[in-house]
């Protein structure tokens, strides 16, 4: 997916003025929230389990290039091929080159959001193979011609009544209202593409490297339809994903399923070693790991390693009240809310995602909802500090903070200052005593009245009530 | 107890009363509260914006300022929060000034979070009467804790019949200049937290941030609401409720 985000302002106007949109989000609302709410108290020590997590990811980052390896020589040695991407395109170059290699027309994909950072559908599609997306959420999407809005609910923007009136277009079937029904429909048509498709394409939550083994976590079993059913599997993923051992992997097990959707266990559990070996009774002929840089690399060892622990649960954006405000295509790339505000300066260049890094209240929900304690507001400023180092930021508004500090160093010109301001504003209030326009805060007073102040400051009365 | 009285330069500015109110609140409670004159800024703007010279030239200022105190205390968790959380961040690689600023940190309380855990106080002066409900700001709530303590306060008042919101603990949409930079996101956040103080049925919204305050004011007004009433919780304690500016 090409990066919209430096038209982050623009696509949220947009997003802000479509009421169906809005609707959408408000009924979809705090859903995921409440059930991780609910589930959280299952485990004995929540808090000690998320910092154990956070200790585990970051044991596989800290030495991340041994991990790679030793997953590597494991899953070979049990029959996979592991290929390495640097970046998107090359992941669509490695994958095009599989099909060619074993005859491929057709893959059925299960969710990845990998592929939508390699635009592989498209890449794909250029190279004749046709990709069918298996995912309810992606399917769906697909149809549309759209692209994820959350990471784990891909379709979360778009009512049930949207997606009736696609499903009777693309299936020339009577529209039906009813989800069950709308699923079976979905089913019936995807059955015949697992069925005939030479190719299985999955994701990975996560890379155990002790045993060379993929795990995913699933919720519709077509993830395993992929995987088992079609000649070839290309599991794609980061390289960041790989886990030292299946310890871990159950350690954070006890917090993916629990963050992300709120289930103390995924419908479907998955952990997959190499390919059909002679006496199985099913699986693929072969198998294919892409581990993925695109951009990871560069926030090894640096002061945004701690981004790389995520293990993609989405629970930063449940709990972010922008995200929950403005939806997930707004951000403009592939990860929304707040890890996407991390993220994607960090991929696709601070340059090209300039406010992201601002889109924030830092009200701090999303780090402390994170399963593996990713600081997320402290990261978001850190990328702001390195906008100001790297001068992207609007001469105004750094000469604005540089203003502000120089005169609040001088606590006489300050009190001078706010003297005349305290008694502009008042004026500004008139009787009301509501400000409806500031000239030099119009991002305020379009949506809202400032309230005026009294018109003497606080040092002012504090002096005089000294004095008296 | 010698407490130095952080007034922020929100309340400085825009509403001197949450400033004396605390002040009361501190000597009601038997604190010798000093108020230094030079005091203006904490730096979160300039920390916030990622101009970290800024912010750290702003600290020392508040260093220098409160260092004779024994406690410092801020009507804000905003900015009791910058100075508790993050001020020994921005200090991490100034050794010479990052054990006198934690020193600093480790004694600047949020003023419900003194009153109830430093100086216990067993009585409040307020007077308030009605239904209020309570809106927790960020950085005081996921920053330094403060949750119980407003509501522990609120609850010595027998006028006081506090009904809560839904999601009282989800940003109104303030942020600091997030408010100015994307003005039609913060405002629709704010919508979102009036829809929800309107349905709670309480006649009064009070807080402990001069920023939410401001904004969910602001939005209030705008949306046609005159009646309902925004208040600091200093004072709704204090009694100065009742008095104008």
């Amino acid at each position: 997916m090409e990066s919209q985000s430096i038209h982050f302002k623009k696509r949220v106007a947009g997003e802000l003025a479509n009421a169906q949109l809005q609707s959408n989000m408000r009924r979809f609302g705090g859903r995921f929230k409440m059930a991780r709410a609910k589930v959280v108290g299952e485990v004995d020590d929540w808090e000690g389990t998320r910092s154990a997590g956070a200790e585990a990811r970051d044991r596989a980052l800290n030495n991340l290039d041994t991990w790679i390896e030793r997953f590597e020589s494991e899953a070979t040695r049990r029959g996979a091929t592991v290929l390495f991407a640097e970046t998107g395109a090359d992941v669509a170059e490695l994958v095009i080159d599989i099909c060619r290699r074993h005859g491929v027309k057709k893959a059925a994909k299960s969710k990845s959001m990998l592929s939508e950072e390699a635009l592989l559908n498209q890449r794909l599609e250029a190279a004749g193979v046709q990709p069918v997306e298996t995912d309810l959420g992606e399917y769906i999407l697909q149809l549309a011609g759209e692209v994820p809005s959350h990471i784990i609910a891909p379709a979360i923007h778009k009512s049930k009544e949207e997606v009736a009136d696609l499903f009777e277009r693309e299936h020339h079937r009577p529209r039906t209202l009813d989800i069950p029904q709308m699923t079976r429909e979905a089913r019936e048509v995807l059955r015949a593409h697992f069925l005939s498709a030479d190719m299985g394409i999955s994701g990975g939550n996560f890379l155990i490297a002790e045993t060379g083994s993929v795990a995913l976590v699933t919720n519709e079993g077509n993830g395993r339809m992929v995987t088992t059913l079609p000649r070839v599997h290309v599991c794609i993923t980061g390289i960041e994903k790989v886990l030292p051992t299946l310890e871990d992997l159950s350690l954070l097990m006890r917090l993916l399923p629990r963050s992300a959707t709120g289930q103390s266990i995924s419908n479907y559990f998955t952990v997959l070693t190499g390919a059909r070996q002679p006496g199985d009774r099913d699986g693929p002929e072969h198998m294919y790991f892409v581990l993925v840089d695109n951009g990871r690399t560069n926030l090894v060892g640096g002061d945004m390693q701690e981004m790389l622990r995520c293990i993609r649960c989405g629970a930063c954006m449940n709990h972010c009240p922008v995200y929950q405000t403005i939806g997930g295509h707004a951000y403009g790339w592939v990860y929304p809310g707040p890890m996407g505000s991390v993220l994607t300066p960090s991929y696709v260049g601070l340059e090209n995602a300039l406010d992201l890094p601002h889109a924030a209240t830092l009200c701090g929900e999303c780090s402390v909802a994170c399963p593996v304690k990713i600081p997320l507001p402290d990261l978001l400023r850190k990328l702001r500090e390195k906008q100001v180092e790297r001068g992207l930021r609007p001469a105004s508004e750094r000469l604005g903070i540089r203003i502000w500090s120089w005169v609040a160093q001088r606590p006489r010109l300050y009190a001078f200052a706010t003297r005349v301001a305290t008694r502009y504003l008042r004026f500004q209030g008139g009787r009301a005593r509501m400000i409806s326009h500031l000239p030099l805060g119009k991002g305020w007073t379009l949506g809202r009245d400032m309230p005026a102040p009294p018109g003497r400051t606080f040092r002012e009365l504090y002096a005089k009530r000294k004095a008296q | 107890m010698r407490v130095g009285l952080f007034v922020t330069c929100l309340v400085d500015l825009m509403r001197p009363n949450i400033g004396f109110a605390a002040l009361e609140l501190l000597e009601s409670a038997g604190c010798e509260v000093v108020v230094p004159a030079t005091q203006t800024c904490c730096g979160q703007p300039g920390y916030n914006s990622g101009d970290r010279e800024s912010a750290r030239a702003l600290a020392l200022k508040v260093l220098e300022e409160f260092e004779a105190c024994e406690y410092v205390v801020a009507p804000s968790g905003s900015c009791s929060g910058m100075i508790r959380t993050h001020y020994p961040d921005l200090f991490r690689d100034a050794p010479a000034d990052l054990d006198r600023i934690e020193r600093l940190s480790a004694r600047t309380y949020e003023l419900t979070d003194f009153l109830v855990n430093v100086a216990a106080i067993a009585r409040v002066p307020g007077k308030y009467r009605g239904a209020v409900t309570y809106h927790d700001s960020c950085a005081g709530l996921r920053e330094l804790g403060v949750k119980a303590q407003p509501r522990a306060l609120l609850a010595k008042m027998d006028g006081v019949a506090l009904t809560e919101m839904e999601d009282c603990a989800v940003c109104c949409g303030f942020g600091g200049t997030f408010s100015v930079k994307f003005g039609d996101i913060s405002a629709a956040m704010a919508e979102k937290k009036c829809e929800h103080i309107q349905a709670s049925g309480a006649e009064t919204v009070v807080l402990g941030d001069l920023g939410c305050m401001l904004n969910i004011e602001g939005r209030l007004r705008r949306r046609g609401d005159s009646r309902t009433r925004v208040l600091h919780v200093a004072e709704v304690l204090s009694g100065r409720d009742l008095k104008g500016d």
